[in-house]
């Protein structure tokens, strides 16, 4: 057992939350938006470890990329936002299972 | 057992239950509502780890804006959620892909000693300055491009996200018709009524 904090810690926390953003998307058969928050945890677990990376390593590279990450996920939520939303308005429903248009 | 670590524990333990009960619940407010908590508890860990500036952005960002739009979303949307679920035949194989991952990052972590190598740090964090003020020192200076594109993602992003979204007919623009203006006059537009005492008016 370590009794100081370090980089293992923080490397198995961003782990673990991945895989649990990744099971979310696996384990998700009901509706989009919550496969989006799936999403938004992944991204969560990434700067994580990014910024844990740039605390311990001393370098200022990894926050600055954790800011440019915290981008790309806001441009990501409101285009799939609003593609659901598009999308409700056409078929009523956002279930997975149900999105076999494109299937040929 | 420091306090340091005390706490990485405490905040570890509400970030990973919290986010478990995000993939697993099936009411999706109750879901908005625990990644919320998620990402406080993200902010915590990275003012441990003395990055206070990306501690308040996540809060500002996914809290103040990512969140409320989902919430709104979820609101905006409702769905009516059916209990009824069959069990898909192929979860159990996708779950374990998960598992097998998270398997063997905890297996390198274990059984290989982390080399660490000497790393070449290209912007050493001061500290005889904040956190904020050596973010934006570089920021602004040497990865300025970056920052440009992302602005420029930010903005495709939003007339992505109002041309998807906006109806096609007019109801936002108000336009003036001018001979409806022309042709209105006093007997068309002007009423003189006598109101007597104790009663109303109708309009």
């Amino acid at each position: 057992m370590n009794t100081i904090l370090n980089q293992n810690h923080f490397i198995i926390l961003s782990t673990i939350l991945f895989c649990v953003g990744m099971s979310g998307i696996f384990l998700n058969r009901k509706n989009i938006i919550s496969l989006l928050m799936s999403i938004e945890i992944m991204l969560l677990a990434v700067n994580i470890n990014f910024v844990a990376f740039s605390s311990f390593l001393q370098d200022l590279v990894g926050q600055i990329f954790a800011i440019f990450i915290l981008t790309v996920a806001g441009a990501e939520a409101a285009i799939g936002l609003a593609i659901l939303v598009v999308y409700f308005n056409n078929r009523k429903n956002i279930e997975i299972e149900d999105i076999s248009s494109l299937k040929g | 057992m420091n306090f340091t670590l005390y706490l990485f524990y405490i905040f570890s333990f509400v970030l990973v239950s919290s986010s478990l009960v995000v993939v697993s619940t099936r009411n999706m407010v109750y879901a908005v509502m625990f990644l919320i908590l998620a990402f406080f508890n993200a902010a915590g860990l990275f003012i441990i780890l003395g990055a206070e500036f990306i501690a308040m952005l996540l809060i500002i960002v996914y809290v103040g804006a990512i969140a409320v739009l989902f919430l709104f979303v979820v609101m905006m949307l409702n769905i009516d959620i059916k209990i009824a679920q069959e069990i898909n035949r192929k979860r159990p194989l996708l779950m374990m892909i998960s598992g097998v991952f998270l398997f063997e990052v905890m297996m390198t972590l274990t059984l290989s000693k982390l080399h660490s190598y000497d790393p070449k740090i290209l912007y050493p964090i001061k500290n005889d300055v904040t956190n904020t003020y050596a973010i934006g020192s570089i920021l602004y200076t040497d990865f300025i491009l970056p920052f440009q594109l992302c602005g420029a993602i930010l903005f495709v992003a939003m007339i992505g996200a109002i041309v998807l979204t906006l109806k096609e007919d007019n109801r936002f623009v108000k336009k003036q018709i001018i001979s409806n203006q022309v042709f209105r006059n006093k007997s068309n537009s002007l009423e003189i009524v006598k109101v007597k005492n104790n009663t109303g008016i109708d309009i």
